[in-house]
């Protein structure tokens, strides 16, 4: 678990809201500092918190941001109902809750002195931004940083310019593709599992983490599973129905795993057999 | 646990063990009859406990008779259990105000205003706190809200001496015989000899309690007239799990026929997991006032049965009834093991009796365990 | 010529194919190159040929009245474009256009599909060749339809 200070899991501390910015027509990414008062939490990348808007609701945000700064905690949400649209349409000064950090990480630690294949599908690369910017920051502790990312179509991409920006990186290749291209789009056009033939994969030497809608990742699964890495080597977040995020409300049980407690992060080898299992 | 001695508290004195917690200063929660069911309430006197009432008790039926004799604990359990206490159905969990753009919590102690004691519990019922106590405070984080409400609980458990027909304890190694930690034990003894107690302390809080009533050491017949009973509890069970492999059976069975057929019985009304012992599910809810100044967050029951229960954008991950007493069937019994070590099931039967349409869990496993790999329903 | 055979044989569409296979396919081949925005082929048109992406992006379109082209794929370094040429009618399904400039081997498609005929041999190579490479772009276009990323209601 990350270090925190005693501060119980079940209360909401308010941080305030710094900024949000827009990163497509549905998207937007929120930076919270705490109040003066209370520290912030470090986290793992992969990790999550539950965002409280006052008398709204409550939801679980995988964290986005850099987890090298501990002066605040940056999220990337997508507003499809209610409480996201209420949480995106928070005012800088306003103050959200906050509870966590909760969950397990991607494999930062047991990845380094190897390649780092990020396959992202969606929004599903906010919970990997921090593990980019992690190999970023300790580039010589990493192999080769590959990254695959593909969207619905351009103006749904997350990240453009850091993308670009990343792949101005020494031995990291990015690629990205959109399922519905459109004008002035010169990138690719196809699934997320099309750039895997363009990508310069050495799977001996790689760990993927991958993140998306969970079609998505079944089919990427089998795509890197395809280019022989072995299932102890592919890692992906898996996402349920949450309320408490500390295992006593039973909703994002997933098989015998508790996903705010055993997940959101999984070795494939963990649920390699629930994956195939419908309505689990 | 140190061996401590068993004695003989007359029939007449059970009122004086319960005086004697009230003015210790504990509520005493014991069994009363309201409504046509043995339900777990507060009890004042001796007067409260349903003496000379007995249970019929078959899948989608409970009845309540009267015995020939005036027996205090001649049933065996009914609707509720011990988790309308120590895991409250309706708790407030904090409230918190606006103050300019930010707002604070004002964090509730909610507990009970008396410390309590539980009169009756069952070997069933208790195994079915052990259950509680290993989910909600030993694994990663401890629910600081059932720690309130059940640690320091008195409890005083009580031997069946029968069994109704859903009870199966015994096939799942929790009962009919007392073995997790109680205060004070009973086992009620009704013979020609008399209207007696076994009675034996499992604490130094029971020590003190027992050393303040009116108490004979028991004989040996007395033992051997105890044992009796008990083991004829256990043998009068006509229901039982087979437990070997279970967890295995239950995760290799995921496409079972089987799972169609109870699915068309099954209404998803959710009674199994209101009256079942160890269900823990509980939902979260945030409201506030019409100022919209004042918040607070409510934690209710849940159950894995509703369509909500499994909601993800888009929809619910189990939308099928199929899938959902899929769900409980294989936590209640498999994966509860691998999550925290023992079975989910105490065997008390519940479940069966309340189901409205009377299914049966120990006929589920049974049906799939023989069903084989032909599938035959 | 020479370079035409190595890097046809070199390519990962015709690995295990038999030297004397790969001369055959050399003999209907061409080196080619597209200026950026230029259409390779165009639905409808008569296809004879096949191509070995060797450098540049190409885009699959789609002409629908009253709306810009919709790209529904696009081929690079290493893929093969085109499949028409080997099944009557032998017409061109969609159009194909160089995002940039595209360097490509031209492999003549009636030719190949004459030398297949005759030998039945080289046409199962081929055809076990091409059904991998539907069955990926099959694969890849029923994953697309599902919308994964669109947010459901």
């Amino acid at each position: 678990m990350a270090t925190t200070p005693k501060i119980d899991p079940m209360l909401p501390q308010p941080f305030v809201v710094h900024e949000v910015s827009k990163e497509t027509p549905d998207t937007f990414t929120l930076r919270l500092d705490p109040e003066d008062t209370i520290k912030a939490s470090a986290f793992q990348p992969g990790q999550f918190s539950m965002l409280w808007v006052f008398g709204v609701g409550e939801l679980p945000i995988s964290i986005s941001g850099d987890p090298a700064l501990h002066d605040r905690l940056v999220y990337t949400v997508r507003s499809v109902g209610q409480a996201t649209h209420s949480l995106v349409n928070q005012k800088a000064g306003s103050s959200v809750g906050v509870r966590g950090p909760f969950g397990s990480g991607w494999p930062v630690d047991a990845a380094r002195g190897r390649d780092v294949v990020v396959v992202a599908g969606g929004i599903g690369l906010a919970p990997l931004r921090p593990v980019i910017y992690q190999v970023l920051q300790n580039r010589k502790d990493y192999g080769r940083l590959v990254i695959l990312y593909g969207g619905r179509s351009p103006r749904d991409l997350l990240y453009r310019k850091e993308l670009a920006k990343w792949a101005r990186s020494p031995e990291t290749q990015v690629l990205v593709t959109v399922d519905y291209g459109g004008l002035g789009w010169r990138g690719h056009v196809g699934v997320v599992t099309t750039l895997f033939k363009y990508s310069r994969l050495q799977p001996a030497r790689s760990v993927a983490m991958v993140c998306g809608p969970e079609i998505m990742m079944r089919f990427v699964i089998r795509e890197l599973e395809g280019h022989g890495l072995s299932r102890d080597d592919i890692y992906l977040s898996m996402e349920r129905n949450m309320k408490c995020a500390v295992g006593f409300c039973g909703h994002c049980q997933y098989g015998p795993h508790f996903i705010c407690k055993d997940g959101p992060v999984f070795r494939y080898e963990q649920v390699s057999l629930l994956l195939e299992k419908y309505e689990l | 646990m140190a061996q401590r001695s068993e004695h003989i508290l007359g029939g007449d004195q059970l009122g004086k063990l319960i005086e004697l917690l009230a003015r210790k200063g504990y509520e005493v929660i014991g069994p009363r009859l309201r409504d046509g069911a043995i339900v777990y309430d507060h009890i004042e006197s001796f007067d409260d406990l349903p003496r000379g009432w007995t249970d019929e008790q078959k899948p989608g039926h409970y009845r309540l008779h009267r015995r020939p004799d005036e027996a205090l604990f001649g049933y065996a359990v009914g609707p509720q259990s011990w988790k309308k206490y120590t895991h409250p159905a309706d708790v407030r969990l904090w409230e918190a105000e606006r103050q300019g753009t930010t707002f604070r919590i004002l964090n509730n102690e909610n507990k009970p205003e008396h410390p309590r004691a539980f009169l009756g519990v069952r070997a069933c019922e208790l195994a079915a706190i052990a259950v509680q106590d290993r989910v909600l405070l030993e694994d990663k984080y401890h629910d600081p809200i059932y720690n309130r409400h059940r640690g320091g609980v008195f409890i005083i458990a009580v031997q069946c001496t029968q069994a109704a027909e859903t009870c199966f304890c015994a096939s799942m190694g929790t009962g009919p015989r007392v073995s997790q930690a109680f205060d004070l034990a009973l086992t009620e003894l009704l013979d020609p000899s008399g209207h007696r107690f076994l009675i034996a302390a499992g604490s130094d809080r029971g020590d003190g309690i027992l050393s303040e009533l009116k108490t004979s050491p028991a004989t040996e017949q007395d033992l051997q007239d105890t044992a009796a009973k008990v083991d004829a509890a256990a043998k009068h069970q006509v229901r039982s799990i087979n437990t070997s492999g279970v967890k295995e059976l239950l995760y290799e069975n995921f496409e079972h026929p089987r799972w169609d057929n109870v699915a068309s019985r099954c209404l998803t009304c959710a009674n199994c997991t209101m009256v079942c012992p160890t269900c823990f599910c509980t939902s979260v809810e945030d409201v506030t006032d019409i100022t919209g100044d004042h918040a607070e967050r409510w934690r209710r029951w849940d159950s894995c049965f509703t369509q909500n229960f499994s909601y993800i954008h888009g929809g619910s991950v189990r939308p099928s009834a199929k899938a959902r007493y899929r769900q409980w069937m294989t936590h209640k019994l498999a994966s509860w093991i691998d999550q925290f070590g023992t079975s989910g099931c105490v065997g008390c039967g519940r479940c069966i009796t309340w189901c409205p349409v009377g299914i049966d869990i120990t006929e589920e496993v049974r049906a799939m365990r023989e069903g084989g790999k032909n599938g035959n329903p | 010529m020479e370079t035409l055979e190595r890097i046809i044989a070199e390519h990962p569409f015709f690995a295990g194919l038999d030297g004397g296979f790969t001369n055959l396919m050399v003999s209907c081949a061409s080196n080619v190159r597209f200026q950026p925005a230029t259409y390779i082929f165009k639905e409808g048109d008569a296809a004879n040929t096949f191509y070995l992406i060797r450098a540049g992006k190409v885009a699959l379109e789609v002409r629908a009245p009253q709306h810009s082209p919709i790209i529904i794929s696009t081929l690079e370094v290493g893929d093969i474009l085109g499949w028409s040429w080997l099944l009557a009618p032998y017409q061109w399904k969609f159009h194909a256009r160089a995002i940039d400039e595209v360097r490509a081997i031209a492999l003549d498609g009636k030719c190949l599909r004459t030398k297949c005929e005759e030998n039945h041999d080289l046409g199962y190579e081929v055809l076990k060749r091409f059904a991998r490479i539907i069955e990926q772009r099959l694969d890849a276009t029923r994953f697309q339809l599902l919308d994964v990323y669109a947010v459901k209601r």
